[in-house]
């Protein structure tokens, strides 16, 4: 056991440390999302200079092949810093590693390149309305018509669906199969006729996820990944990849969250001192500490798991979960603190932290949703961890 | 970064899963259970055959010299196994020793120790305070070249078996007392839980030499308290294992409505939670035992954290797995309350929850950093 980093390790996060402080462009303008896609596009095409946006695609793809400690350094230390995102951020963890592992030379020749830039954004469709956590049962149709496809349907939840060139599209092509096996991975160009994307406002008033709809868009037999009705085990592994990716930003996230709660309860006067002499809030900050400090410990000791296996483990849920409880706890006491002025938002005069904490409650609800419901990875949980009978 | 046990630590660890589960079988942990002292001193010596008395304490004084990652590894099973043995007790002693004895004192008392031919047991909380670390009451009262004591020390760890006590004193010191000495009686006290027998002392003028008064003071003893919550914080989540394969296995067997009730997400969640909070526990006990070997300017906010998490897990966990047995679990024929009572035992002892997470808060509100990797 040695939970220090080694020489070259060390080294490499010195590495990353240094570039980061000299490159990172500070915090997101307060703009329109016009104007913050604008600024992560002008970030990422930076990181791609450097080498770091494809941190963990093999060198051959344009990648820095980074080993999986690597990896985590660099996203820890990104979070850390409080880096922005990269604009392309779907595509560099979801679309390129799926084309990498699933797809033709000729996709990985067409499709890669432009990820990195992010001269194409990707976005991803696999929800859809009536198609949430039973996500295999999704209905949006695709129908041969000589080498093409013609898709027919609606999608949900689509991130950057109105910047992005390509979708990760899931769709039925075969509607008498069992539902797992008639499904099949297209990429499909979201800059033609049939395409319509329509922002969705979420309970901040933001417009992050889009409606899109689909009705008779056309896509080219080449654009398949992995094969006429593999559709579910393709998008699995984009899954996987997407849960691998966020666990160490996310600790580097909470642990700066809980850094800026440390100050408002220093900050903030209670009866008889401030909230951060309050022995009831001691409690429960210190309680939100220690368990931080489990899921990094967890995420360190599932990294060493993934290392000796080679494959993440379905243990990963656990750290999704405990992400979400946590994010949500440490906004939910912030508010505490604040006490009366809780209500306080954004804009008004007399918000604390400028209704930082406010927009981070609303936000946070969304956390044990968004890539896999807490609900659901509790169920994982219990049958693929603990082997538990399922109820289906 | 490699966090996993060596094979090294593998080996023990096998090594005492086997040992412990065939000793301590549910009916023989029943008879313990209601036998006079709590333990039989034929599997004292067989533990202290294998060396288990001095795992983590020096060579030089005879013991095995391994870290407080492979006392946790063994403290695991020992919780896993619901072992009823006074090699916790013996342990904490054994560190405080070393740690603060002189080596006429470790060579009189810490090697017989290593070696399990002598237990001791640390003495600290006096009787009608609240029982609060470093808050002692016991006055140290000079006589000649050694000191007097007066008074009753409470909440003792296997007092009755013990050869010699290491008592706290209001100045922070800690004087080694053998357990024949004249002015010393002991009494039994009643725990909800049998596996682990807690006495008061009383002192009635106990002389203490000089030659057995320990160097340092309260502060010197702090390391040693880490490393014993790192050490119970342990044995808590091997009980939330074990408490929790249990619910796991008996829910994947009991059919209601047709069906193993395991398939009913109202269990089925109950069972992830519990697997949650044990693996919480288990990474912040390696953590810290890890910092304890390896960086102990980390060890006090890692111990604190470990012990404040595994203290409410280790009673949880078997709470929770009462609650998936249903009504058979809440019964005295089935093993799990002796589970639910050393977890909450547990969770008392050596700090409660509340106390380290007020040394959290103290800690992380000052700015500290948690352990590598950083």
């Amino acid at each position: 056991m040695d939970l220090s980093l080694s020489p070259s390790e060390r080294e490499f996060r010195d590495e990353v440390r240094t570039w980061l402080e000299e490159n990172h462009p500070g915090p997101e303008p307060d703009g329109g999302l016009e104007e913050v896609m604008a600024f992560r596009t002008e970030w990422q095409r930076k990181l791609h200079e450097a080498g770091w946006a494809g941190i963990s695609w093999p060198k051959e793809y344009g990648g820095r092949g980074a080993t999986l400690i690597e990896q985590a350094i660099f996203v820890g230390e990104a979070a850390r810093q409080e880096a922005p995102s990269p604009a392309n951020v779907l595509g560099l963890a979801m679309g390129g590693p799926v084309v990498i592992a699933h797809g033709t030379d000729e996709q990985k020749q067409r499709y890669l390149e432009p990820i990195l830039t992010a001269e194409e954004i990707w976005c991803q469709g696999f929800s859809e309305p009536e198609s949430g956590s039973d996500l295999a049962s999704l209905k949006t149709k695709a129908v041969k018509d000589g080498d093409e496809w013609v898709v027919t349907g609606q999608k949900v939840w689509t991130t950057f669906a109105q910047y992005a060139k390509w979708c990760m599209l899931v769709a039925r092509t075969d509607p008498d199969a069992p539902k797992h096996k008639g499904l099949t991975y297209f990429l499909m160009d979201m800059e033609q006729p049939g395409v319509e994307a329509k922002p969705l406002v979420q309970i901040t008033g933001e417009g992050e996820f889009n409606e899109v709809f689909i009705d008779e868009a056309r896509i080219p037999d080449a654009n398949v990944v992995g094969g006429v009705g593999n559709g579910w085990s393709v998008a699995i592994t984009t899954l996987m990849n997407e849960r691998a990716g966020l666990a160490f930003g996310a600790i580097s996230q909470i642990s700066n969250s809980l850094k800026r709660l440390g100050e408002l309860a220093a900050e903030t006067r209670v009866k008889g001192g401030t909230a951060a002499e309050d022995p009831v809030l001691r409690q429960r900050i210190a309680q939100l500490h220690i368990e931080a400090e489990t899921m990094r410990l967890n995420a360190y000791r599932g990294l060493t798991k993934t290392m000796q296996s080679g494959i993440p483990g379905p243990e990963g849920s656990l750290g999704k979960w405990q992400w979400a409880d946590l994010n949500q706890a440490i906004a939910e006491l912030a508010l505490d603190i604040e006490g009366a002025y809780a209500p306080l938002d954004r804009g008004a005069e007399h918000a604390v932290a400028n209704g930082a904490w406010q927009y981070g409650f609303l936000r946070s609800r969304a956390n044990s949703i968004e890539g896999g419901t807490t609900d659901i990875l509790k169920n994982i949980i219990a049958e693929r961890v603990l082997g538990l009978p399922r109820l289906r | 970064m490699y966090f996993d046990l060596t094979d090294e630590q593998q080996a023990i660890k096998a090594t005492a899963r086997d040992f412990l589960a065939a000793r301590y079988t549910s009916a023989r942990i029943r008879e313990l259970a209601e036998s006079e002292h709590g333990f039989e001193q034929s599997d004292w010596e067989e533990m202290a055959e294998l060396g288990w008395p001095g795992l983590a304490l020096p060579e030089a004084w005879g013991g095995q010299g391994l870290g407080i990652v492979d006392l946790a590894v063994l403290f695991e099973e020992m919780g896993y196994a619901l072992a009823p043995s006074p090699l916790f007790s013996t342990t904490v002693a054994g560190l405080a020793l070393a740690a603060n004895g002189r080596d006429e004192q470790r060579e009189r008392w810490l090697r017989p120790l290593a070696a399990g031919a002598a237990r001791g047991t640390v003495a600290v909380f006096d009787a009608g305070t609240p029982a609060s670390i470093g808050d002692f009451e016991m006055e140290a009262k000079a006589d000649g070249d050694g000191v007097v004591l007066d008074g009753e020390k409470v909440l003792v760890m296997d007092a009755a078996t013990a050869d010699f006590f290491l008592v706290a004193t209001a100045d922070g010191r800690r004087h080694l007392v053998e357990r024949d000495a004249e002015g010393l009686s002991v009494s039994a006290e009643k725990s909800i839980d049998p596996t682990r027998r807690l006495y008061s002392v009383r002192f009635d003028g106990v002389r203490v030499e000089r030659e057995a008064t320990l160097d340092g003071t309260q502060p010197d003893y702090l390391p040693v308290l880490w490393r014993a919550c790192v050490a119970i914080a342990a044995e808590s989540t091997g009980i939330a294992q074990r408490t929790m394969e249990m619910a796991v296995e008996y829910a994947k067997d009991r059919q209601q409505f047709d069906r193993p009730i395991g398939a009913y997400q109202a269990v089925s969640h109950r069972c992830a939670q519990m697997l949650l909070e044990t693996e919480n526990a288990r990474s912040a006990v390696y953590g810290a035992a890890w910092a304890a070997d390896a960086e102990p300017e980390s060890l006090p906010l890692a111990a604190s954290m470990a012990k404040a998490y595994a203290s409410d897990a280790g009673w949880r966990v078997p709470d929770a797995s009462i609650q998936v047995h249903g009504g058979i679990g809440f019964t005295w024929e089935h093993d799990l309350h002796f589970f639910l009572k050393r977890g909450k035992a547990n969770a008392a002892g050596f700090g409660d929850s509340r106390w380290h997470r007020e040394r959290v808060a103290d800690l992380v509100l000052a700015g500290a950093e948690a352990p590598a990797p950083a």
